[in-house]
């Protein structure tokens, strides 16, 4: 059943896709998960996709202790590696299934030790069923129905747009968090031990001289 | 329904859904397990539950109830922020029975909006672009509200980013008072030090 995520785009809900079932070839899925990765850990995603199916896989590593980088890799059923890539911040991989199956792909975050990280993907599978579908009808799109198609795409674009300009804002606030919580305790700690170093040499040095003077004295008697 | 993973028996898997307040969100879930002797997923597996636990972001409890193999839940978010949908399966078997393994179907919908079933099947093409139309405003409502939340969410950024430069600043000037008057006050006790050690 072509059903899609409100998120990803597209405001038909449960609607004509039911009507749509007969017409559509491959079923329209797109989705959208945000989770996190810990560290050393590997996580993977199934999906069965139909032969010539047309998918996009888009992910983003959003939250971070450390760099903000997993490694990705999409392999089809027989096990061919149709996408790696090591170290990606952010990708988008679009392919055509080659044939049936269940294909994998899977976020690894095993070569950081002691960062979890925290990733968001997006999985589309298939085109958007149309609009109005021909079945309906005899004639050519109104200009009601061509004025809808249009307002379609444009929003399906804003959310696309919306849900990028969301992650990037969380990693930008994400490092700058991090900045500040690091910024304060260098500063108090360099505080600190300018203090300390600065008062403690002062007693060192006193401590020398104290030495000296008693030595001194016995030499002079 | 058809994104899975592979989770253990009694492990929690959790995901991150960061959205703006006054939204409903729909979850729909299956989940199998593996059976050793057929070496496959099970199609069904009475007494399998799993529980399902939302968490606000201000670490209040929204949901959290036992559901069967296969299940739907939802919630609206009444605050703004990162909403964590965690899953575990209610099984009492032990970890260590080796091979054991759950396969979860998850699909997480945001902002879905129901449609009047009987509305659907209208043949009248004025009905048909309407129910359209309709559609459209809501999402565009979702879009604004989804804005709004962002803008909150960029004022927290910039809020956060003058506090590391005024931060830095203050420090810059505490520090360099420190350094000023204690460099004095070695100066000065060192000389008090040697003129009672009659050196100078």
């Amino acid at each position: 059943m072509p059903l899609r995520g409100f998120r990803a785009a597209g405001p038909w809900g449960w609607l004509p896709p039911l009507l749509l079932v007969a017409v559509a070839a491959c079923a329209a899925r797109a989705s959208e998960i945000t989770f996190e990765l810990p560290d050393n850990a590997k996580q993977c995603f199934y999906e069965e996709i139909a032969q010539g199916t047309k998918c996009t896989l888009e992910f983003q590593v959003v939250i971070t202790g450390g760099h903000y980088d997993v490694d990705c890799r999409l392999e089809d059923p027989d096990g061919i590696v149709l996408y790696k890539e090591m170290k990606k911040q952010y990708d988008s991989f679009t392919f055509t299934a080659s044939r049936n199956g269940t294909y994998k792909f899977c976020f690894s975050n095993e070569f950081s030790t002691f960062t979890h990280k925290t990733v968001y993907f997006d999985f589309q599978v298939g085109e958007d069923p149309p609009l109005f579908p021909s079945e309906n009808r005899v004639t050519a799109l109104t200009q009601m129905e061509s004025a809808c198609v249009s307002i379609h795409e444009a929003l399906k674009s804003v959310i696309d747009y919306q849900t990028h300009f969301r992650l990037r804002e969380a990693q930008g606030r994400s490092r700058a968090e991090d900045l500040n919580t690091r910024v304060a305790y260098w500063s108090i700690g360099e505080a600190i031990i300018l203090l300390v170093v600065s008062i403690g040499q002062v007693f060192l040095l006193k401590s020398f001289f104290s030495d000296k003077r008693t030595t001194a004295t016995r030499v002079g008697s | 329904l058809a994104l899975y993973f592979h989770s253990g028996e009694r492990e929690e898997k959790c995901i991150i859904e960061d959205i703006p307040s006054d939204i409903l969100v729909m979850g729909n879930y299956k989940v199998q397990r593996w059976d050793t002797h057929k070496q496959d997923f099970l199609e069904s597996a009475p007494g399998l539950g799993m529980f399902v636990t939302v968490t606000s972001p201000s670490a209040d409890v929204l949901l959290s109830k036992l559901y069967g193999p296969q299940g739907t839940f939802s919630f609206t978010s009444e605050l703004s922020g990162e909403h964590i949908i965690c899953l575990q399966s209610n099984s009492t078997r032990f970890v260590a029975f080796a091979g054991s393994k759950l396969r979860i179907h998850l699909d997480i919908r945001v902002g879905e909006h129901f449609l009047d079933e009987s509305v659907v099947q209208a043949k009248d093409k004025v009905n048909e672009v309407n129910i359209r139309l309709e559609h459209i405003i809501e999402q565009i409502h979702h879009v604004t509200k989804e804005q709004n939340y962002e803008r909150e969410r960029e004022e927290k950024f910039r809020k956060t980013s003058e506090e590391t430069n005024s931060n830095i600043l203050w420090w810059a000037i505490v520090q360099t008072l420190i350094l000023i008057s204690v460099g004095i006050w070695q100066i000065k006790s060192l000389r008090d030090f040697f003129i009672s050690k009659k050196l100078v």
